[in-house]
């Protein structure tokens, strides 16, 4: 009797949540600053890799725009799963949607399972929008069945690894305005994780701090889903390593997943009406 | 009383709390707390700002750790309260910018969602999104966005999450803060709706005495930590207020006479059966705000005694 009871609780929260993703992803794509946001990052892409015609991936003969798109593709994926919850739940504490959440049966659950929704599908959003740069350097790349194969699979695999751990990020900073600190380090990070430019090229000592953090993975991987063979020849050791790839971020993913819910039980915990009355003091007086 | 009364008594309380202490660091905010709710009861916190009802009704409401003291909601330790102890109560909280977003319709069927499983015979729940939004007043403002809503509606939102659930108790922390009159006595209706139709506990905040003197049935008052004086409003001026004014008109002239005891009575009898010329005669019982106001005075005042005693016995 409890246990069927507690299932359909459970299960109602869940559900409720998937609901609360969708809608937050229908708010999301219907305005305008989002939009604004979303198409800003497409856009710039695109005069980027215009401006890179002629220019080849250093040691190989292929287009360097070839390898800076499928990057783009797994730093968008690294990015909306980490800076985006990290931001999102900063923000949601401080302005009370997590104390209500709290306040409800099961609310934090719904919460947590709409907030992984909305992220996976705004991401997912944000990498069609790629289509627009990839336009410019579709001749270079090899789209073909590995490509759908590994491509979802990669980014499953990435929303797993980054948004956990982006959510306990964003229970540690104190305020919002904090958090736009991961903002920053994911922008350092995105600079030496072979990105814009083949993680080869850089000092030794910065590929191995790059190849500790999910960007690079996640672009090592979305590369060896679209570029054609031989590529690979600019990476580091010569090859895809997608055992590694699958490997580090696995890591991660396990990090995430049991550093979160204590960080956010511990966040939750601490989140009182006052906290956030003391919060929203701070806000109006310093005007940010 | 008698034993069955009491047994009554007992189960009939939607909240009792005894003893309750806070302290942060070396301030303490609660200094042994005591009083209970019964079950269907409008109970006002009232008190000046600082005077720890924010902080009572956070431990109440489970969302905040008591230093000592016994604590229980609906048969329940706030502190340890699961789900279905979270389903049958209600927390009005203050919205600042949340959601803001969101259409209030969805919002409010998003947090209903959550209480179906807690339905019970006796309760039904949740309460029907349309239904709740015609009885708080926002059916014509469904399909608006939060942060389009003026400050009243936007509480009123608050109110509806609040009770979406069909609670047995509510929590209301400085529920018409920024409200316009209007909108003040349409929340006071909907409060009165809810302990009358309903036969929903409500606990409320407010610094506001006219609100607590309309809305309550009894009034708690918090100063310092402690609670100084508990009642109906009635009561609270009849025990506490000890001067009236008779007014009257003799002849040409408008007479004013303040009886400092507590019982204006005499005072009239004497004067009626003295002076045949009375006409419009007028006794004016000091309110419950010049009760509420002599009251923290007093408290004020009487400090430095009341440290004193508090030492004494620790």
């Amino acid at each position: 009797m409890i246990t069927t009871g507690t299932t359909s609780t459970c299960g109602v929260a869940v559900r409720a949540g998937l609901h609360r993703g969708w809608l937050e992803t229908k708010y999301s794509l219907t305005d305008v600053g989002d939009i604004f946001w979303m198409l800003l990052f497409p856009i710039s892409f695109t005069v980027t890799l215009l401006f890179m015609r002629g220019n080849t991936v250093p040691g190989t003969d292929l287009a360097l725009g070839a390898m800076v798109l499928p990057s783009l593709i797994g730093m968008s994926i690294a990015f909306g799963g980490l800076a985006g919850p990290a931001m999102q739940i900063a923000t949601d504490r401080e302005d009370g949607t997590l104390l209500r959440a709290k306040a409800t049966p099961d609310g934090m659950l719904g919460y947590l399972i709409g907030k992984i929704w909305f992220f996976g599908l705004t991401t997912l959003a944000s990498l069609v929008l790629l289509a627009i740069p990839a336009v410019t350097v579709i001749g270079d790349l090899r789209i073909d069945g590995r490509t759908a194969l590994l491509l979802p699979v990669i980014f499953v695999v990435g929303m797993v690894a980054t948004v956990p751990i982006g959510s306990a990020l964003g229970s540690i900073f104190k305020s919002s305005a904090q958090s736009m600190l991961i903002m920053l380090a994911s922008m350092l990070l995105i600079a030496i994780s072979g990105i814009f430019y083949p993680i080869t090229a850089m000092p030794t000592w910065l590929q191995w701090v790059g190849q500790v953090f999910p960007f690079y993975w996640l672009g090592l991987g979305t590369r060896s889903a679209m570029m054609p063979a031989g590529a690979e020849a600019a990476e580091i050791g010569d090859s895809w390593r997608t055992v590694e790839m699958f490997a580090v971020l696995g890591v991660w993913a396990v990090i995430g997943l049991v550093l979160a819910p204590i960080v956010l039980r511990r966040m939750a915990r601490r989140q009182t009406g006052s906290a956030i009355a003391a919060a929203r003091d701070k806000v109006m007086t310093r005007g940010y | 009383m008698s034993d069955s009364e009491s047994t009554t008594a007992l189960t009939d309380l939607a909240l009792d709390v005894r003893d309750l202490r806070v302290r942060y660091g070396s301030n303490e905010v609660l200094k042994g707390a005591t009083f209970s709710a019964r079950r269907g009861e409008v109970v006002a916190l009232l008190g000046p700002n600082g005077a720890g009802k924010t902080t009572t009704i956070e431990v109440l409401e489970g969302f905040r750790m008591p230093t000592s003291g016994d604590v229980c909601v609906l048969g329940s330790d706030p502190a340890r309260g699961d789900e279905r102890w979270r389903a049958r109560v209600g927390v009005v909280l203050q919205s600042w910018r949340d959601h803001s977003r969101w259409r209030v319709r969805d919002l409010l069927d998003y947090h209903a969602r959550f209480y179906a499983p807690y339905a019970t015979a006796e309760v039904p729940r949740p309460w029907d999104v349309d239904e709740l939004l015609a009885l708080v007043g926002l059916t014509a403002h469904a399909e608006q966005r939060v942060m389009r809503l003026s400050g009243g509606q936007r509480r009123r939102v608050d109110v509806a999450i609040g009770i979406v659930g069909r609670p047995e108790l509510v929590f209301l922390d400085e529920p018409t803060a920024g409200f316009d009159p209007h909108a003040r006595r349409e929340f006071h209706e909907l409060v009165h709706r809810l302990s009358d139709f309903e036969n929903t506990t409500v606990l409320l905040t407010t610094h506001d005495l006219a609100e607590a003197e309309k809305l309550a049935d009894r009034i708690l008052v918090l100063d310092r930590g402690t609670i100084i004086a508990d009642g109906s409003p009635d009561k609270l001026a009849l025990d506490l207020a000890t001067k009236a004014e008779v007014r009257w008109t003799a002849g040409d002239e408008r007479h004013v006479h303040a009886v400092e005891d507590r019982d204006p009575t005499e005072f009239v009898r004497r004067l009626l059966a003295t002076d045949p010329d009375v006409t419009e005669l007028e006794v004016k019982r000091a309110n419950l705000e010049d009760t509420y106001l002599a009251l923290v005075q007093r408290v004020e005042s009487g400090q430095a005694d009341e440290h004193e005693k508090l030492e004494a016995l620790s």
